[in-house]
């Protein structure tokens, strides 16, 4: 890994300008302005390798998937099917077939609230989700509640925005019969404690659900090494495209889980009396599904492998103190979200300044940043603020950049103080 | 030349978003109605009293942004003292005005010190803010059976 780093002057540097050049987006202008694009945590932007890989797809392989027999619909399978070979690797899953492909997060959670909830949970079960989490593993659980008459205890979290691992041990009983934890908190970057989690929970035969949305993309996940039971990210933030994501879960789960959805691809046998179910995958991947979608995924996260994981989460803690240290020393603006362990995400609010007009402001300056809730509504209650302002970094951000971020901010702060 | 951010963010609007006018809550009003942005998480409560077909006192609650804010404070003070009628107008003033296309020319002697919202147009995201105040008038105006604005959003 070491040479991936050069020395300049004192502070050893990532090739980053080598690799923005692999971003066509991050060259082009904004209000006159050099796009600064901090808006990762949203979406991540795409190498032209991906962007590549989705034209070629059309130009060259387009065709249907699991039907034909003639030669397009071979090599599209193949391509398809690769993807779910490098997933396996880059999770390092115990069987290929332990990898669904789906929409995304939501809809790979969604999934297995659905099917698992559906089969498994009863009146005063008590499902367990922390307190913050994404509306997207929140809602999924409420729906799967209201039908079952289970109930979702929220794992509290303190000041700094960390889980309080004591309350949630507290939690856990025997009417405990799922948890669904996010390991890295979107609007926070709060990285979670996930093994204690997973330990724990399974010290109950509780199985564990990790929502690694805002992980996949900094952090080296291994699944079974965490031994979590599902897993779910979504392919866009990962430098793939949109549309596309990724439920991990354990064989055994899934084999007993019924069928999420049905319709073609899914089915071994149909006749009017009786429905015969594919295997895994296949069980859970109904319909002609986003071949593109998943070849780019592929092609993603074989660029990743390429620059290696480690280094990106090297390279990205860098530019997240240097942040941190440039913004905790601007009057009037407070970070929120200072737990220990954190990823490159970096929320703020500014005295007398909103965060939509920080957000505009910034916008003005070719800075792009989230401003709201962030899908977080109960976090932003649990802080007392009605929104925050997002700064979220990537391997292809630089120094350079978080100063004209720092210049942006202090114009907002001079125009509302 | 004055840049559309200086537009956007004019010093009357700056200075309603510092110290807003008619901020607070009305204890017995005869109209009140709740604004929610779930975009930004924008909130406004406004309270009127109207007598005699007239809007005799208002007052807002909330949390916004400097624009929303601004709009609404600017909002209270010209339909304070005017009737139903004349403020029905002022919707629709206010309404052409931002959701009209930023190059078109604009009427401005209908506008009087709505005016400072012309810079809102160049910013399609933010042209919600400004309108949440009205559209919530819209709401306990109509709510009340005073009219029939159409309070959909812009």
């Amino acid at each position: 890994m070491e040479n991936l780093f050069i020395d300049i002057s004192e502070k050893k540097v990532f090739e980053v300008e080598k690799i923005r050049k692999d971003f066509p987006i991050l060259s082009r202008l904004i209000h006159g302005k050099n796009l600064v694009y901090f808006d990762n945590a949203a979406t991540t932007q795409k190498p032209r390798q991906v962007i590549d890989s989705i034209q070629n797809y059309y130009v060259n392989l387009n065709s249907n998937i699991h039907r034909g027999v003639h030669y397009l619909s071979e090599a599209a399978t193949k391509e398809y099917e690769c993807t779910r070979k490098i997933i396996q690797n880059f999770i390092n899953a115990k069987h290929l077939e332990e990898i669904i492909y789906t929409r995304g997060t939501t809809e790979s959670i969604n999934l297995v609230a659905s099917s698992y909830g559906f089969a498994n949970f009863k009146k005063d079960d008590e499902i367990l989700i922390s307190a913050m989490e994404h509306h997207s593993n929140i809602v999924p659980w409420q729906i799967i509640c209201q039908h079952t008459g289970a109930k979702l205890k929220v794992i509290p979290m303190n000041d700094d925005g960390e889980i309080i691992l004591e309350e949630f041990d507290n939690m856990l009983n025997e009417k405990t019969k799922f948890v669904s934890v996010v390991h890295v908190s979107n609007s926070l970057g709060t990285i979670n404690p996930i093994k204690y989690i997973i330990d724990k929970a399974h010290n109950f035969n509780i199985p564990v659900m990790v929502d690694a949305a805002q992980s996949i993309q900094h952090l080296k996940i291994d699944v079974q090494q965490l031994d979590c039971d599902f897993l779910a990210f979504s392919g866009h933030k990962i430098y793939g495209p949109t549309g596309i994501g990724i439920l991990y879960g354990k064989k055994k789960y899934l084999i007993e889980m019924p069928p999420y959805q049905g319709g073609g691809d899914m089915i071994m046998s149909v006749s009017f009396e009786k429905t015969i179910y594919n295997e895994l995958p296949y069980k859970f991947e109904a319909g002609t599904p986003n071949i593109a979608g998943v070849i780019g995924l592929g092609v993603a996260i074989r660029y990743i492998n390429n620059i290696g994981i480690e280094a990106i989460n090297n390279f990205e803690n860098e530019l997240l103190s240097y942040a941190t240290n440039l913004l905790s020393d601007m009057k009037g603006l407070k970070i929120i979200g200072t737990a220990k362990d954190k990823t490159s995400v970096i929320s703020f609010i500014i005295d007398n300044a909103h965060p939509h007009d920080v957000g505009t402001i910034l916008d003005r300056d070719g800075v792009a940043v989230r401003t709201g809730h962030h899908c977080t509504e109960p976090v932003m209650r649990r802080f007392n603020i009605p929104a925050t302002t997002r700064a979220s970094f990537s391997f292809y951000n630089t120094f350079y950049e978080i100063d004209v971020l720092a210049k942006s901010l202090k114009k907002v702060i001079n125009l509302f103080n | 030349m004055i840049s559309e951010l200086d537009e956007l963010y004019k010093q009357v609007i700056l200075d309603h978003n510092k110290n807003p006018r008619n901020f607070g809550v009305l204890e017995n009003p005869t109209s009140h109605a709740k604004g929610h942005n779930p975009l930004c998480g924008d909130q406004l409560d406004l309270y009127l009293v109207i007598e005699d077909g007239i809007i005799k006192d208002v007052k807002f609650n909330g949390s916004g942004c400097a624009i929303s804010k601004a709009s609404a404070s600017i909002m209270t003070s010209i339909i304070k003292g005017k009737t139903i009628e004349e403020a029905k107008q002022l919707f629709e003033h206010f309404h052409n005005l931002v959701t009209s296309d930023p190059e078109a020319e604009i009427d401005v002697s209908d506008l009087g010190k709505l005016e400072v919202f012309c810079g809102v147009r160049e910013f399609p995201s933010r042209i919600k803010c400004a309108s949440l105040p009205w559209h919530t008038l819209a709401q306990a105006l109509n709510e009340n059976g005073y009219s029939d604005l159409i309070s959909t959003e812009v």
